[in-house]
């Protein structure tokens, strides 16, 4: 919650610069994809210690609150982007089916919904652990769209979005692990 | 410094000037990074003194001149125009410079020369951008040599009756408000008069997204995003883009019998 805080200060004091909608976008997004990777790094940080003979728990504690923490803030940046659009949603459709980049950052938030929804105490009972499981491995489709998204929303510098994919791959190079380590 | 600030002559936009914190404060110029802070962070140290300009090619009187000879052989003029930046946003800005058709003339183009060619300075010591292979340095642009010609296309020394700031192309940018942003080369060393079409540093990196002539069309958008509307920096709400920026009923008749579409 602080970044939202620190955002709002900003956004009250000047502090966005010259052009603060698209400044508080860039950050809500950038928050969102680095919150994203964060909770996907958390498993990978359970197995990596568990190789050298640690058993973490935090990780597995902290991860739901870190992608709720990015379905906040892709919310955010959804809502930021409509305001400064002047919000006239029939124009954001025709955006969002018209623009690629905005179509595949659509189709990541809304693909995030049924990860919050199922993100309760006692969805994982009653979806059943594996299919539970299953639906959250949506969160890896995620991160990848969010980061083509990133991509394709810059305009001649690619190497922010390049570390967000190289992290994306890594960490699910890590994953790869599990079984071995069995 | 240089002259009294009037607004109000034939070119002069009736809007107000943006705040010249943002004219200086919200950048788009590579060579000293690519986020909006970093040319006023970072372009301070850019030493504009000495500087020459080098006019060549196409003409009958080739020349190097100093940057100061240069501006002491036109009287300059002050210039309010809107800018409008192909990412979608725009600012009006008080220029001070002389039209670029006053120089041209001066150098005399043969009756062979049909585009002009402009280059930037590509420092890699003073400019940080350029040690990295974000863009092809060193920066070039170019103009038709009608477009070059045109009473409004002018070569900008100063900003508000000062001197030009480093992060806004100090000593010498061109400014040609009907066109997009990136057109408005800074830093500029060498003026080349052409017969072929000059190739440009933006077309060149990515040529479905910025052509050669970027003249600013809300009908044309760019492949990514709509160039339908802009945020005038200032106002939280987007305006419509104009036509050529607006000048229109001036430049229009340049393109007349062009495919818009296909010559963006």
């Amino acid at each position: 919650m602080l970044p939202v805080a620190v955002l709002v200060y900003d956004a009250l004091t000047g502090g966005l610069g010259a052009n603060p909608l698209q400044r508080a976008e860039q950050q809500t997004g950038l928050l969102a994809l680095a919150l994203l990777l964060l909770s996907l790094a958390c498993t990978p940080a359970r197995l990596m210690a568990a190789r050298f003979g640690q058993r973490l728990l935090w990780p597995a504690r902290v991860r739901k609150t870190l992608g709720l923490g990015a379905a906040l803030y892709a919310a955010l940046h959804l809502g930021i982007y409509l305001l400064d659009r002047g919000a006239a949603p029939l124009q954001f459709l025709q955006d969002a089916l018209k623009r690629p980049y905005i179509t595949v950052g659509l189709l990541a938030f809304v693909l995030l919904i049924p990860l919050v929804l199922t993100s309760r105490k006692d969805s994982v009972r009653r979806l059943g652990f594996a299919r539970w499981q299953a639906l959250h491995r949506l969160s890896y489709v995620v991160a990848a769209l969010a980061a083509l998204h990133f991509w394709w929303s810059v305009k001649k510098d690619h190497t922010p979005p390049l570390m967000a994919a190289v992290v994306l791959a890594a960490l699910l190079a890590l994953r790869a692990l599990k079984k071995p380590a069995r | 410094e240089f002259a009294a600030r009037t607004y109000r002559g034939p070119y002069d936009t009736t809007e107000p000037a943006s705040r010249m914190a943002d004219i200086t404060g919200y950048n788009n110029y590579y060579e000293f990074g690519t986020d909006k802070a970093d040319p006023a962070r970072h372009a301070g140290a850019l030493r504009t003194r000495p500087w020459t300009v080098t006019i060549d090619g196409l003409v009958r009187k080739p020349q190097t001149v100093d940057i100061d000879r240069l501006q002491g052989q036109f009287p300059l003029e002050d210039r309010l125009y809107r800018m409008r930046c192909v990412e979608g946003w725009s600012l009006v800005i008080p220029w001070l410079g002389f039209p670029l058709a006053a120089l041209l003339r001066r150098v005399e183009p043969t009756s062979a020369a049909r585009y002009v060619k402009f280059t930037a300075l590509a420092d890699p010591k003073q400019m940080p951008g350029v040690r990295s292979p974000i863009l092809n340095w060193p920066y070039t642009e170019g103009l038709r040599l009608d477009e070059a010609m045109h009473p409004l296309t002018l070569m900008a020394v100063g900003l508000d009756g000062r001197i030009l700031p480093n992060q806004n192309g100090a000593p010498l940018r061109l400014v040609v408000p009907w066109k997009y942003g990136f057109k408005n080369i800074k830093a500029v060393v060498r003026i080349t008069l052409t017969a072929q079409q000059p190739a440009t540093t933006w077309s060149r990196a990515a040529p479905d997204e910025y052509g050669f002539y970027a003249n600013v069309n809300p009908a044309v958008d760019h492949p990514r995003w709509s160039q339908a509307t802009e945020r005038r920096i200032g106002e939280l709400g987007r305006r419509k883009t104009l036509p050529f920026n607006g000048y229109g009923a001036q430049v229009a008749g340049l393109y007349k019998g062009m495919d818009l579409r296909r010559y963006f």
